[in-house]
């Protein structure tokens, strides 16, 4: 801050700024281990670059507001929101806009209150663990109840609220939903609307975006797809999507976790044979093909038949 | 008194320094953050050096990763106790030391009037001396 300005002639040189800041390094990460998205990426980096120039700026002695950086993040159930989340953090503390980088990620239960007199402290806790970092509010609409108008709730938004604005240069608040029950709760509260600059939307995987994440989730944990297992999923996908309940990548987990189930005890029903590294790590066709999806049609867990009133 | 001509109460650390800047307090406690103690602010407005546990001011803060929600706490309390001793104290709950390893005043009253010394004739002619803070002349409560 105390550094001398540079005279209004002087030339910069955003490359090397941009290279200083390592951002280029986490976008790398982000854009090989998040697929598709490609909206939330897009803000991503037009933040990142604002905040580049802000930096340059700041060099010559051009001051303007700290930019409000909290963000809104809707989109269906798995669609990534938590993990860009955390990923934002990480960003934002390269860029130098938050000074430690840390998430700190609450639901109503951490904010909200169970008596009079409760909320606030308990609100203004988690705010200052927050400070120099993210607070993440996973599922926020949760926060405002309307049908009973003595929640706790909207004494905690009030505070978020005050802090949002005071606080800026603090904390960055992200919040999560869903999509229409997001946009019910700021249609409530109109205040908490205009304070966040950043609405993303997080649109739906499609279904080769999908397969490439199942790829990716599997290399995690040290698995691999034989071909025709890989060929198997493709077909998997498209079924799933039609089914009732479907959440993107998290279906996608729970399928491969099943898939692994399958696959073990495959393996040990066969205990006679010698294994090789191979063998543990291939999740062959009949492990995908043994999903209920292609034996009856439906999912397990899936009531028999949904009963309507 | 001639060693302290500020009349300052010198308890704690840096307490022979002019106060501390909001800069300076924030440096302070993020070496404490760093060091994983848990930061808490105390007041009173009894200096007497042994008066050693002072009121809290709301719970003690742990998990923090950045000083702006401490020096929000400590202008919280500067603003309600504007004229008693406020001090922020860093405890270490680590096995072996679970003891504050860092305290410093960070609020001072406008006037810090000092300590009466009163004598105590004992037996056999020997003395005894005790300090009494002006500051508490008056009974809790009434003091401004």
């Amino acid at each position: 801050m105390d550094a001398e300005l540079l005279p209004d002639d002087a030339v910069v040189d955003l490359q090397a700024e941009f290279e200083a800041s390592q951002v280029d390094e986490v976008m790398a990460k982000l854009d090989r281990e998040l697929v598709g998205l490609k909206p939330v990426k897009t803000r991503i980096r037009e933040i990142a670059a604002l905040l580049l120039v802000d930096r340059l700026r700041r060099k010559f002695g051009i001051s303007a507001d700290t930019p409000t950086l909290h963000m809104n993040f809707t989109g269906n159930p798995g669609t990534g929101k938590t993990t860009v989340a955390l990923r934002m953090a990480e960003i934002l503390h390269r860029l130098g806009y938050v000074r430690e980088g840390h998430v700190v990620s609450v639901t109503r239960d951490d904010l909200v209150g169970q008596y009079v007199g409760h909320t606030a402290p308990k609100t203004r806790e988690v705010i200052k663990r927050a400070m120099g970092g993210v607070l993440f509010i996973d599922e926020a609409y949760y926060l405002y109840k309307p049908e009973n108008e003595r929640d706790y709730g909207q004494e905690s938004i009030e505070i978020l609220l005050q802090c949002m604005e005071t606080n800026r240069d603090d904390l960055v608040v992200i919040l999560a939903g869903y999509k229409d029950k997001m946009d019910r709760f700021f249609l409530s509260n109109p205040g908490m609307r205009s304070r966040i600059a950043h609405h993303i939307d997080f649109p739906d995987y499609r279904p080769d975006e999908l397969e490439s994440i199942a790829e990716l989730m599997l290399a995690e944990q040290n698995y691999r797809l034989s071909p025709s297992a890989a060929g198997a999923l493709s077909e998997y996908i498209p079924l799933r999507m039609s089914l009732p309940h479907f959440s993107n990548a998290r279906s996608i987990r729970n399928a491969l976790d099943r898939a692994r189930l399958r696959q073990a005890n495959r393996l040990f029903s066969q205990r006679g044979r010698h294994l090789t590294r191979l063998d543990l790590i291939t999740i062959e066709e009949a492990d995908i093909r043994g999903s209920r999806i292609f034996v009856e049609g439906k999912l397990e867990g899936e009531p028999e038949k949904l009963e309507l009133a | 008194m001639m060693t302290n001509p500020g009349n300052k109460v010198t308890q704690g650390q840096f307490s022979f320094l002019p106060d501390l800047t909001d800069t300076q307090i924030s440096a302070q406690i993020k070496y404490a953050l760093k060091n994983h103690w848990a930061v808490s602010v105390e007041y009173t407005d009894d200096p007497h050096p042994r008066n050693t546990y002072w009121e809290m001011y709301g719970n003690p803060m742990f998990d923090l990763k950045d000083p702006a929600g401490i020096l929000m706490e400590i202008n919280n309390c500067r603003k309600a106790m504007p004229n008693m001793y406020v001090r922020v104290t860093a405890f270490d709950s680590t096995k072996g030391w679970e003891a504050p390893r860092m305290s410093f005043i960070v609020n001072r009253p406008p006037s810090e009037p000092g300590f009466r010394l009163v004598r105590q004739e004992r037996d056999g002619r020997s003395q005894g001396y005790s300090i009494i803070p002006y500051a508490t002349d008056r009974p809790e409560g009434e003091r401004s």
